[in-house]
């Protein structure tokens, strides 16, 4: 069966990603299966040898992301999936592919954590880990989508904002929304974004430029006639070794962060969230599997609701302008993540919590409950 | 128009399927709103795996999670002990009477001999999935017959059509005695 947009399927989010993957045009996937994401590994190993792509199993999640940057440096675009042990092990590579400004996608299919917790169950415990899971100062782009088609359509997002921004970016998802099957079109129209490259041959004298400080410089792959080297250490504007100049240190990583902040506003807007204003004192908050939950319940309270799709990076001043004035209820599956960066956006005096680890979301009756509590 | 359906029995029955072409039928074919759940891990093993669809006519379904069904498809007796007790009273149980033993009083009961016919009339053991199916749809008009035949088909491995065609009208004919 088919649409104008493309082929309708009655899918799960884990198998939507992957057909996102395909059409946003990854063609290398290097991964180690770990439930609840293990059918994204499955459906890339089907399809991409149908595209030309490669398909690696590897022997962990370390060498996964290893072999994913080592491809997007071939030139290739190139994702792994995963689930909370996994992502943990990746966290290393994810310091590397920022500071080697490595474009790569790194699906999180959320479970219950710490360590192996629940492996069938959902979760959005990563939140913060996503950000800041791996050492020293940086940003990357995160994005969690709360059904099937966002699990198609923000993966070729993810690709884009990581081809634009020269950055890993996470698909944060949940298994809620992994596992779950709805219709889904296949969409054939998807907007791709491509890295942009030096001039093939040319020799690239700075590959690695320390200013401006919001620049996403071109990328010299491997293949196409230029000599560049890339390091994980901080490096001089040629790419090498450079760790005892303070001033080269503060350029670059000011850089790292830099290009993807001062984009957040452009990120939310382009990426899209859902605003439902209704006359009402309160705001609930929520994103990914759990918003569907807290959507039901803002229409049965009467209640405002704000669903970004972007997680990271936060962006401030829109939150500031959609819910200043609000009593704020922040309904996620962990025990106050994201409600942390919403406090610091607000009064914090009037930011709520209601935080739900345990493997499901709460039920639409027990957010209304709370908003009840709360004089809604 | 809102329905939630569990269907439910042992591993290997092929109650993830039937789940997942009921939900095919009504999402691609019927165009109305769908969402499949199912069990997993430690959960879905042994004596009682399930598979949830709901179904609706009305907007977005947002809660994906069935809570009481309407209706149960149950093709073993530890799965209808397990999940016999969550259907809401008036609620409709299609029972695969080879193999359950109904007990509870205030929901409607239809008895279907699937794992019987299957084996007897199509020689195949691992279609009565579909048999209940077919008997589940004829009994609740849930989706028409060519969407869910439509659905069979786009989910059987290549060869198994005639088979599991067959099945699902064999389901019809078999419900079509009606409740108990």
């Amino acid at each position: 069966m088919r649409d104008e947009n493309g082929k309708v399927e009655f899918l799960q989010g884990n198998e939507a990603c992957a057909e996102g993957a395909i059409a946003a045009g990854c063609r290398f996937f290097a991964g180690y299966p770990i439930t609840p994401s293990t059918e994204i590994a499955e459906r890339m190993s089907a399809r991409l040898p149908e595209v030309g792509g490669v398909y690696v199993q590897m022997e962990d999640e370390i060498a996964s992301l290893a072999a994913v940057i080592g491809a997007s440096w071939a030139g290739v675009k190139a994702m792994t999936a995963t689930s909370g042990p996994g992502f943990s092990l990746m966290q290393e590579h994810m310091g590397y592919a920022v500071m080697t400004e490595t474009p790569c996608v790194v699906v999180n299919i959320q479970r219950g954590g710490p360590s192996t917790g629940q492996p069938t169950k959902a979760s959005q415990g990563d939140v913060m880990q996503a950000r800041w899971g791996s050492h020293g100062d940086y940003e990357v782009v995160a994005l969690s989508p709360y059904d099937v088609q966002e699990m198609f359509d923000l993966t070729v997002e993810c690709f884009n904002w990581a081809e634009t921004l020269r950055v890993p970016a996470v698909l944060l998802a949940d298994e809620v929304v992994g596992h779950m099957r709805e219709r889904v079109v296949l969409r054939e129209d998807v907007e791709t974004v491509d890295r942009e490259l030096p001039p093939e041959g040319e020799e690239v004298e700075r590959p690695f430029p320390l200013e401006p400080d919001d620049l996403v410089p071109p990328m010299p792959v491997f293949g196409r006639g230029h000599r560049v080297h890339v390091t994980g250490l901080t490096h001089d504007e040629r790419g090498y070794p450079c760790t005892d100049d303070p001033e080269v240190h503060r350029k670059l990583v000011r850089r790292l962060c830099n290009k993807v902040r001062k984009r957040a506003g452009e990120i939310h807007e382009s990426v899209g969230y859902d605003f439902i204003e209704r006359d009402s004192d309160i705001a609930l908050v929520a994103y990914g599997g759990c918003a569907r939950t807290v959507l039901e319940a803002a229409e049965e309270a009467g209640v405002t609701v704000f669903r970004p799709k972007v997680i990271h990076p936060f962006d401030e001043g829109l939150v500031r302008r959609l819910l200043d004035g609000y009593e704020v209820l922040v309904v996620e599956m962990n025990l106050g993540q994201y409600y942390e960066m919403v406090k610091m956006a607000l009064d914090p005096d009037c930011v709520h919590l209601l935080g739900y680890p345990g493997g499901y979301p709460p039920t639409p009756e027990r957010v209304v409950e709370e908003v009840e509590r709360l004089g809604g | 128009m809102r329905i939630e359906v569990r269907i439910a029995g042992f591993g290997g029955q092929g109650v993830i399927l039937a789940g997942v072409v009921l939900g095919r039928a009504a999402a691609v074919y019927e165009g109305l709103e769908a969402v499949q759940t199912q069990s997993y891990g430690p959960e879905a093993r042994g004596g009682a795996s399930r598979s949830d669809v709901i179904v609706s006519d009305e907007e977005k379904i947002m809660f994906p999670y069935v809570r009481e069904p309407d209706h149960l498809v149950v093709m073993s007796q530890e799965a209808y002990d397990k999940y016999i007790g969550d259907v809401k009273s008036d609620g409709l149980v299609v029972y695969d009477s080879t193999l359950v033993e109904p007990s509870r009083g205030d929901v409607e009961h239809v008895g279907v001999p699937a794992t019987e016919k299957a084996e007897e009339e199509l020689g195949l053991r691992i279609v009565a999935n579909m048999i209940m199916l077919g008997a589940y749809r004829e009994l609740t008009d849930i989706v028409s017959f060519d969407s869910l035949r439509n659905a069979v088909m786009d989910s059987v491995p290549p060869g198994t059509e005639e088979t599991n065609e067959k099945a699902l009208r064999l389901g019809a004919e078999l419900a079509e005695g009606g409740a108990d």
